[in-house]
């Protein structure tokens, strides 16, 4: 086996005082596509979110790149998609000022040189919005702006992905645009982390689907393969997931 | 032009003009964090700082700079650790910050509410020349700040979480920004008032955004509209015998509500442009979905 990028060990960690994760491993190595599967409240995102030191960890080992979480230092090497809901500033702004944000990891001072705003350029054309470099986030559809945010995570060139439901919201073309990106990058040798609903467009570029329940890892393994009417081209899935806390997840194999 | 001729007058543009540089060029981080009312805030834990100046004949200025600074990094920590009673901490900072300057300037042998009245609502024309190099002083910081640090401030300000896995000191950067506000709060202190103070950070910045798509051109059209009003309102009170503060944030506020009224034609216009310039297979009018998965919503 490769040396591991991201290795989660026994990992607890409390929203308030409710448990979220309660023990987790995880380990993902280089070059792999890791998906993380689970209902609503199963902890994918705080797992996530804990990886990158956004929710602390009230017991377990988070390690990254070989190196502890708490004395890592390299940012530059990950590169992080959030939910969308997190990134609306008040002020309006261009999606190569949100896009040159990521490469802010790169530079000295934040000072961006030629080589710098090449790179962000370069983000932006894999993403297939470098048309729109000057347009502001806030005309964007939510595909779209997805695809902004995608690219603020490349400027900085990471070996690691990190991206929490990036199909989240988004129109079919720009899922077919993020699906092509992914794949880029994962034939460059990409190590990829992503939180997914449900598979969809991106699985058959996936590896390996951990699966959370209850803050547990239930399966560790190959994807879960759609069966039914979810395995239908252009199915959408939609259920309601606020009524059962512990809904299972219907990807097929499992439930 | 003689108002010029004047010590007093030139001391007053000066300091006008040093605030209308300095109260948007952070106020766009305020708005940008959703923060706007942020500066009310310190201004009215200022207050305290002014009174305790009287009370140890001190330079109300600079008493007023380290309690307000005192009074922001609280209102930070607040934020971090009060999750659930954070607005009410907050509250008990703001009114104690305000009870508190009027007991002390009370206590104070030399003090009395008239002297506050010339903190809560700025008293250009007595603007002394200590006064001016403490307000030039703490400017340049600001600027130095706001300027040099913009990228920083500009992605920690956007989102949060993402600063973070970039390696940006976030809780420094955010402290700094408190720390730039509260100072901020102090230079205009003596020009519009600290109750009016929230007003040059907040409204100029709103007023920007309507003409402009980019944080940049928000930034240098808010500082622009902070100078143009800050002399506006100076040079105006000194004919027309009005108090400066209340001439400039009005000021502010109609320069808002034209250009309000400008930017809606041509809002029009640029959607226009941009349906226009969609390619072909993308229609800027309603249409069938082609397939499920859309969620439902039209791209325009």
């Amino acid at each position: 086996m490769t040396e591991p990028v991201i290795s989660l060990r026994g990992v607890h960690a409390e929203l308030g005082s409710r448990p979220v994760l309660r023990g987790i491993d995880l380990t993902v190595h280089r070059g792999e596509v890791v998906a993380l599967l689970g209902a609503n409240g199963s902890g994918k995102s705080t797992a996530v979110r804990s990886v990158i030191g956004q929710v602390p960890v009230a017991a377990g080992e988070i390690e990254l790149f070989g190196t502890a979480r708490a004395r890592f230092r390299n940012w530059a090497r990950v590169g992080y998609v959030p939910q969308r809901t997190t990134a609306a500033g008040g002020v309006p702004a261009t999606i190569t000022e949100v896009v040159s944000s990521g490469r802010l990891s790169r530079t000295r001072f934040g000072l961006l040189r030629k080589a710098d705003h090449a790179a962000v350029r370069r983000a932006l054309e894999l993403v297939g919005m470098a048309d729109r470099a000057k347009d502001s986030v806030n005309a964007l559809s939510g595909g779209q702006h997805q695809r902004v945010l995608i690219a603020r995570a490349l400027a900085s060139e990471p070996e690691l992905l990190i991206m929490d439901e990036p199909m989240a919201g988004v129109d079919l073309a720009s899922q077919e645009v993020l699906a092509r990106t992914l794949r880029e990058q994962v034939a460059a040798g990409t190590t990829v982390l992503l939180v997914l609903h449900e598979l969809g467009p991106l699985e058959p570029l996936i590896d390996r689907a951990v699966v959370l329940r209850d803050g547990c890892v239930l399966h560790d393994g190959p994807p879960p393969k759609a069966v039914g009417q979810h395995a239908l081209p252009g199915h959408d899935h939609v259920h309601p997931h606020a009524a059962h806390d512990a809904e299972p997840i219907r990807t097929g194999l499992l439930s | 032009m003689e108002i010029l001729n004047y010590a007093f007058m030139q001391r007053a543009l000066l300091a006008a003009v040093l605030v209308g540089i300095t109260a948007p060029a952070i106020g766009i981080y305020l708005v940008q964090r959703r923060q706007a009312l942020m500066g009310d805030g310190i201004g009215h834990v200022a207050m305290t700082g002014v009174g305790l100046g009287f009370l140890l004949s001190w330079s109300p200025v600079w008493m007023a700079t380290i309690v307000s600074i005192v009074g922001a990094v609280l209102m930070e920590l607040i934020r971090w650790y009060g999750r659930t009673r954070g607005d009410i901490a907050l509250a008990m900072l703001f009114y104690g910050g305000m009870a508190g300057g009027v007991m002390f300037i009370n206590l104070a042998p030399t003090g009395s509410n008239a002297n506050l009245t010339s903190y809560l609502f700025g008293s250009l024309s007595t603007v002394s020349e200590s006064d001016v190099t403490a307000i030039i002083l703490l400017a340049a910081f600001v600027v130095l700040v706001t300027l040099g640090l913009r990228r920083q401030l500009f992605a920690v300000s956007q989102d949060e979480e993402f600063a973070r896995v970039t390696g940006l000191p976030v809780r420094a950067l955010n402290l700094l920004t408190a720390i730039t506000a509260a100072v901020t709060v102090t230079v205009a202190m003596r020009v519009v008032g600290l109750l009016l103070v929230s007003a040059l950070m907040v409204v100029p910045v709103a007023a920007a955004q309507q003409l402009s798509r980019s944080f940049a051109a928000t930034f240098a059209i808010a500082v622009a509209i902070g100078v143009t009003v800050t002399i506006g309102g100076t040079v105006t009170s000194y004919y027309q015998d009005v108090p400066p503060g209340a001439t400039i944030v009005l000021l502010t506020i109609g320069t808002f509500i034209a250009l309000t009224a400008l930017a809606t034609p041509l809002a029009r216009r640029r959607a226009r442009a941009l349906a226009a310039a969609l390619p072909s297979g993308d229609p800027a009018e309603c249409a069938i979905p082609a397939s499920r998965g859309t969620d439902g919503k039209v791209g325009v």
